[in-house]
């Protein structure tokens, strides 16, 4: 998978036609829409998605937040509710890369500027949240150090500059909004400013989460070098790989990640959300209706660089790892797929989006390790021609909210 | 709309009073002189080609004025200095006695009240027509106040007087993608009577329309003109005859000939660019 393919499936997306596209879901009319729901033949399927939002929403907050850790903590592993913890694990991995799904939408099928370069900001998130990790080790490293085993190994006497207050959890937490948040408003800033859009913008993003990945790679950077952080002993003081304490973080990704569609609900469903949607459709028209599109795209671009943000800083910890790799070019692509095999420009679909993708790349990678990619390839060659509105096109389409 | 004129008088009553320093500033927009628009020695080149040259024009307040001028002749990117898209290279651009164009945003210059019609209609396509007019509407067009908007009771009125005045009523909540072309032309001109300008610059309004919206279209202009300053660029010459105030005719960069319709008709210059000869 290239940039260039992401460009293209791009450029694919602004020829469709605009009526047929109307990917908002605050678009009215009456149109075809009752016909086309007559026609699919699922129709329990299609009442269940017809309930109102809140009880979709309570149905989703009970199985992640009560079904999950009674089935995986209580129920005998013999029982038919036994949720198993490599089902805890990879759920829990799966919804942080749906928050990172729903980021890419905000930025991207909302307000139409594609960034392949989303991955950095994950990382980052993830590396802060691995610093308190690192120094929650203590001296049980494999030199018994207060440094980590890394730092040891390099000679170093003490902790750079900027590993300090680290010890300190909520420093590191502070550090997971600000560092991917301060990053993302001083380049959108300037890119927005100089009005870099389309194609450029994406390859200026990959760009820069390149030269991140490479400066990571350093040992001098004072971040592990190429094996990044792993070896993590304990969270606020509770052993990290306890049962007990993997199902929390479990939960607390749940709670995040539906935290995240309603904060996102909410945006969209705004006029500031409508300014966005114009933006990605006619910039010029929003610029002379006294709107500075400048502000408004640093503004989202800065908010789902934070989600990415949250989202890697769950990660590390239910994953155990964090490495210059989940900077490279190709992870932030991925993050486009998920978007957009899920569906740009809905809230529900990108989280699916990244489901699918990554429990079929689970089960993929497990049967046939070398075929992954071009599998990827291959899913994303169809979503493109076939399904240009992604999963979520299966959706019914719910009536305007006025 | 008139409680815009009205608020605009009192903020000229300030200039004189708030004139400090032997200054005269001004928070709005300043009339005091008639004029509202001042072009002068304005020139623009693009990679040696001089698409204005020395363009010096003077519109009146609630003037309706027609700029005519064949293909090249600078009439965009006349449009393209008043609204702050393109940098002059030379000369000075004022709305009204105080405001300088040339310093300011895009942006900036719609909410100091002007508003343009694209030649080509440019709506909101995936948004309904409501919705178009509601984007538009004149409101606090920052980031947080955006976030918080809610429409009120007045602001609804004004968007369905709005609506009635484009004949766009029953098309309200369907998106503007799936109007037609003249509809869409007269979508974007009601989204700019929602910003409540003061000066409206219209690029080739009628283009595509029917004969009976281009009616429909004169008629709406010339009701326009008095309480807003229109400035039309058009090349249907009937059109222009039924509703110009005043004609200028644009010809490489620069003013050829001002004057009524039937005064730049017999316009020997004029002829002679027209023709060809």
């Amino acid at each position: 998978m290239t940039p260039v393919d992401a460009i293209r499936f791009d450029e694919a997306a602004a020829e469709r036609p605009s009526a047929e596209a109307s990917t908002t879901g605050i678009a009215g009319g009456t149109g075809v829409r009752p016909v086309a729901v007559r026609a699919r033949p699922m129709v329990l399927a299609d009442a269940v998605l017809r309930l109102p939002r809140g009880v979709l929403y309570g149905v989703a907050a009970f199985v992640l937040l009560v079904v999950f850790p009674v089935g995986n903590l209580l129920m005998p592993a013999d029982s038919a509710l036994h949720v198993s913890d490599y089902a805890v694990t990879l759920g829990g991995k799966v919804m942080c890369y749906a928050i990172v799904a729903l980021a890419m939408d905000l930025i991207w099928g909302y307000t139409g500027i594609l960034s392949l370069g989303h991955g950095l900001f994950f990382a980052l998130g993830g590396y802060a949240m691995g610093m308190y990790l690192m120094r929650s080790i203590g001296a049980e490293g494999v030199y018994h150090s207060e440094l980590p085993d890394f730092m040891v190994f390099l000679d170093w006497k003490a902790y750079p500059w900027y590993w300090r207050y680290t010890e300190h959890f909520w420093y590191a937490a502070t550090l997971v909004v600000l560092v991917p948040g301060i990053l993302a408003c001083v380049f959108g800033y300037f890119a927005f400013r100089s009005r870099i859009k389309g194609v450029y913008l994406s390859i200026i993003t990959q760009a820069l989460t390149y030269a991140a990945m490479l400066l990571f790679f350093r040992n001098d950077t004072g971040f592990g070098g190429n094996n990044g952080f792993t070896d993590f002993k304990r969270i606020l003081g509770y052993p990290i790989t306890a049962p007990a304490t993997r199902i929390v973080l479990f939960c607390v990704t749940a709670a995040t990640l539906l935290a995240g569609i309603a904060l996102c609900r909410v945006l969209v469903a705004s006029k500031l959300g409508r300014v966005l949607t114009a933006i990605r459709d006619a910039e010029s028209r929003v610029m002379f209706s006294g709107y500075n599109p400048v502000h408004f795209k640093l503004f989202v671009w800065t908010l789902s660089a934070i989600m990415c943000g949250i989202a890697g800083a769950l990660y590390v910890p239910q994953v155990g790892i964090i490495n210059p790799g989940e900077m490279s070019p190709a992870n932030s692509i991925e993050i486009a797929i998920w978007t957009a095999v899920g569906g740009r420009g809905t809230l529900i679909g990108p989280v699916f989006g990244a489901a699918a993708v990554n429990l079929g790349k689970s089960w993929f990678t497990q049967a046939l390790p070398e075929y992954w990619l071009y599998a990827l390839g291959l899913v994303f060659v169809v979503v493109t021609l076939y399904f240009p509105r992604g999963i979520a096109a299966l959706w019914p389409r719910r009536e305007p909210q006025r | 709309m008139s409680a815009s004129m009205q608020m605009h008088s009192g903020a000229g009553g300030d200039v004189r009073s708030g004139a400090t320093d032997g200054r005269v500033l001004t928070p709005g927009l300043d009339t005091s002189h008639r004029a509202i628009l001042y072009l002068e020695s304005v020139s623009v080149s693009f990679e040696g080609f001089r698409a204005l040259n020395g363009l010096s024009l003077t519109v009146d307040d609630g003037e309706l004025r027609c700029v005519i001028g064949p293909n090249g002749a600078g009439k965009t990117t006349m449009m393209d200095v008043i609204t702050g898209k393109t940098r002059p290279d030379e000369g000075t651009a004022f709305f009204g006695q105080t405001i300088d164009l040339t310093q300011l945003s895009e942006p900036e210059i719609a909410r100091a009240g002007i508003g343009r019609k694209f030649q080509k209609p440019t709506v909101f396509e995936q948004h309904t027509v409501f919705e178009n007019l509601e984007l538009a509407m004149k409101a606090d067009k920052r980031v947080g106040p955006t976030l918080f908007a809610r429409l009120d009771s007045s602001q609804r009125d004004r968007i369905l007087r709005t609506l009635e005045l484009i004949h766009l009523v029953q098309d309200a909540r369907r998106p503007a993608g799936l109007l037609s072309h003249g509809q869409k032309q007269w979508l974007e001109i009601g989204m700019l009577l929602m910003q409540e300008p003061r000066l409206l610059l219209l690029d080739e309004p009628v283009a595509g329309m029917t004969d009976k919206e281009t009616m429909r279209s004169a008629e709406l202009f010339l009701t326009l003109a008095g309480e807003y300053t229109l400035i039309v660029v058009e090349h249907d010459m009937d059109f222009v005859a039924r509703i110009a105030d005043r004609v200028t005719v644009l010809h490489e960069g620069r003013v050829l000939a001002e004057g009524s319709m039937h005064q730049v008709q017999q316009h020997e210059q004029v002829i002679e660019v027209f023709l060809g000869r």
